[in-house]
């Protein structure tokens, strides 16, 4: 294909070529335009360099995206607008995405104080989560791949090493050298898996990892033997470099970098659930470690290293729905009626049996519109601390262990909007609710079930008292 | 447009009229069939003539190996195979044999080649089995893309210039681009005696701009039709067989 060199003002399959964004190895980008279409939105054409002797990968990398793209929607990925035909000019055009590569920012800042972090961390794991759920894995997350939108909403791009779960891995044939980005690379995918979706949750620690400290965990090594490291040895803890790190950031991060599938964790939102609640998230010894492991646990490590044979090829929903965040919201305002003691039989049920679940227990603390001064008082602070220890209590006898489950009091004049915000903010798969009776007065006034049936945006058990039998 | 893939209907009645409601259903107006009409199931006559009216209205038919043996018995089929083969002969009329007989062993279609078995001897009944005898196929024809059936399971198979070919196992009902970039082999699932484990009669739906294949699987009466082989007194195994689609 010896295509010549675009120009701008060039017009490929009616779309004008303004200006050269970047010229990497694999490709070009430009910013073009299609007059009179998109509303003059701008948009962004990618351009692989097909010419002989190009990586062979940068035309695997082009054809994977070209499928996988169109197949994905969302504000966590540039929109696709069209591509080229592969015998004319092959090409990929998407939406341009207004906002900044984290790698500008670290260029400019070197790292971010841990609120800023956290922040970032939150808003990637919900679109890695979102990205999961729609069967693909990344499998390149690094700062040049992600984009903070200005509102705070993380984009990523470049799906050129990515994997479909429903399509042919067009790289799986390719070849046993590892495919990545040395410092972000996954430890499975040093070893050429391709199908673990807690691959990307490796690269975002690192990604999270070298914001806080301003370093790359495992730093650049250029050979394999170098990336196999990662398999053993631990990094130096964030919080012995950047001591204002707090420890369930340390904790956070160093868990996305674990080696062992029991340490990670079950979903990308479980992440992002850590990382917006900080004071739920169980520390375990990683929180406040400030060494990396002695000798001996490293050498151990070592010995017992996963084989590329140990990773076992599945689907992504698979893994989504063992790791399922599940949402019991009962109502305490009348102590732990029948009511509540079968939403907790209820959500006991939706949990058990799958060891990646988490529980989120929820009440609503109900504020009235005019008093919000008084109840923020101290009077209010121990009517919601009574109430999160009633709800601990409730919860006791579901005798979950502490990394399951997590205890929330939400403050809110209406609890319908409360809990429906919440369980979308945490990308919820699931939540139980009661529902009490259905007297004509309530169907008037409308009851919070039935407003959070409608408008969440998951799976919602109701969970009502059989009515008394009336006979007849 | 979109087009319906059938291969191997195997003289299922019940399975092959599911599959072609389903495609019409979908806006299908255009069929085609890659062979092996008869064998094995109780309606080889009907099938024929279904066939026969397609071919009539557009449709692309290629020959089967089992169509083949009606008339020139092949010392390579299995007892069972020939047993039926035996049996469908003496349901078959001279016009049904003599449509048999006209059908090509290949068709091309913009690009798109059509064989019963594989390309490099769609007369031999070869089957392509694994990555290496579908390299040999694809590097044997012209065409970028060539559909198949035979081995009664859906495969797919891929090649980019100068690299090693790739295999894919296709998920029922997920549409998968098949990209100009590279060439294709895609093995349909049979319609009438589906061997991937998943008794639902299984056809080949493909979209155009961008090109894109889905091995559909509908539901039919497998019951009926395994009720109507044992009825005609051909071998229960190929009864029992429809309702594990092993």
């Amino acid at each position: 294909m010896g295509q010549s060199r675009p120009q701008p003002g060039d017009v490929i399959d009616g779309f004008r070529l303004d200006t050269l964004v970047h010229r990497g190895p694999m490709s070009t980008l430009w910013r073009v335009s299609r007059p009179g279409r998109e509303g003059g939105a701008p948009l962004v054409m990618k351009i692989p360099s097909l010419a002989e002797g190009e990586d062979v990968s940068a035309i695997v990398g082009f054809e994977l995206e070209q499928m996988i793209l169109p197949r994905l929607s969302g504000p966590h990925v540039p929109r696709f607008v069209a591509a080229g035909d592969f015998d004319e000019t092959p090409h990929l055009v998407m939406e341009w995405i207004e906002g900044e590569s984290l790698q500008a920012i670290l260029a400019r800042e070197g790292k971010l104080a841990p609120e800023r972090v956290a922040a970032i961390g939150v808003a990637a794991a919900r679109a890695l989560q979102d990205l999961h759920r729609q069967h693909v894995i990344h499998l390149d997350l690094k700062p040049a791949n992600i984009l903070l939108r200005p509102n705070g909403d993380v984009t990523f791009i470049d799906f050129g090493l990515s994997r479909h779960d429903e399509l042919p891995d067009l790289l799986a044939e390719e070849s046993d050298a590892p495919m990545g980005t040395s410092p972000y690379i996954s430890p499975e995918q040093v070893l050429g898996v391709r199908t673990e979706p807690k691959s990307d949750h490796f690269a975002l620690g690192a990604v999270l990892y070298e914001l806080t400290t301003g370093r790359q965990p495992f730093g650049d090594p250029q050979r394999k033997a170098g990336m196999m490291r990662r398999l053993w040895r631990d990094p130096l803890p964030p919080r012995a470099i950047e001591p204002s790190c707090p420890p369930w950031l340390q904790e956070a991060i160093l868990r996305c970098l674990a080696v062992e599938p029991a340490r990670l964790y079950g979903s990308a939102a479980q992440l992002a659930f850590a990382l917006s609640n900080p004071e739920q998230a169980p520390l375990g010894p990683n929180a406040a470690k400030l060494r990396q492991d002695g000798f001996w646990t490293v050498l151990r490590r070592r010995l017992r290293a996963p084989k590329r044979s140990d990773f076992q090829s599945r689907r992504v929903s698979a893994d989504l729905d063992a790791a399922a965040i599940v949402v019991a919201a009962v109502d305490l305002a009348g102590g732990v009626d029948e009511l509540a003691a079968r939403v907790r039989v209820q959500a006991g049920r939706a949990v058990e049996g799958e060891p990646g679940a988490r529980l989120a227990c929820v009440t609503v603390l109900k504020t009235a519109l005019l008093s919000l001064e008084e109840t923020a008082g101290d009077q209010g602070r121990s009517a919601y601390v009574q109430r999160l220890v009633e709800l601990k209590d409730w919860a006791r006898e579901l005798a979950l262990p502490a990394d399951k489950v997590s205890y929330h009091v939400l403050e809110a004049v209406d609890p319908a909007a409360a809990l429906i915000d919440y369980v979308s903010k945490n990308q919820v798969d699931h939540l139980v609710l009661g529902a009490r009776g259905s007297s004509a007065l309530r169907r008037y006034l409308g009851s919070v079930s039935s407003e959070v049936v409608a408008k969440a945006p998951c799976t919602v058990t109701v969970v009502r008292l059989r009515a008394p039998d009336t006979g007849g | 447009m979109s087009i319906a893939l059938f291969s191997d209907v195997h003289g299922n009645r019940e399975a092959f009229t599911a599959c072609l409601a389903d495609a019409r259903r979908r806006g299908v107006a255009r069929f085609v069939l890659l062979g092996d009409y008869v064998g094995y199931g109780a309606d080889p006559a009907w099938v024929v003539e279904t066939v026969a009216e397609l071919v009539g209205q557009g449709a692309f038919a290629v020959l089967g190996n089992h169509d083949a043996g009606v008339e020139t018995p092949d010392p390579g089929m299995n007892p069972v195979a020939t047993f039926a083969l035996n049996w469908t002969r003496e349901q078959l009329s001279p016009a049904h044999l003599g449509f048999l007989r006209s059908l090509p062993l290949s068709s091309l279609d913009e690009g798109r080649l059509y064989v019963h078995a594989n390309g490099w001897a769609p007369g031999d009944w070869g089957y392509v089995t694994s990555s290496v005898e579908a390299e040999r196929s694809i590097r044997s024809v012209q065409q970028r893309w060539t559909f198949c059936g035979h081995t009664h399971v859906p495969m797919l198979y891929h090649m980019a210039p100068h690299r090693p070919p790739g295999e894919f196992e296709p998920l029922p009902n997920k549409p998968v681009p098949l990209a100009a970039s590279r060439r294709w082999l895609a093995v349909m699932g049979s319609v009438g005696q589906p061997r991937d484990g998943n008794p639902a009669a299984c056809y080949g739906l493909l979209r155009r701009d961008p090109l894109e294949l889905t091995m559909v699987r509908v539901p039919y009466d497998a019951d009926e039709a395994a009720r109507k082989i044992l009825a005609a007194g051909l071998p229960e195994s190929l009864a029992r067989r429809l309702k594990t689609g092993r």
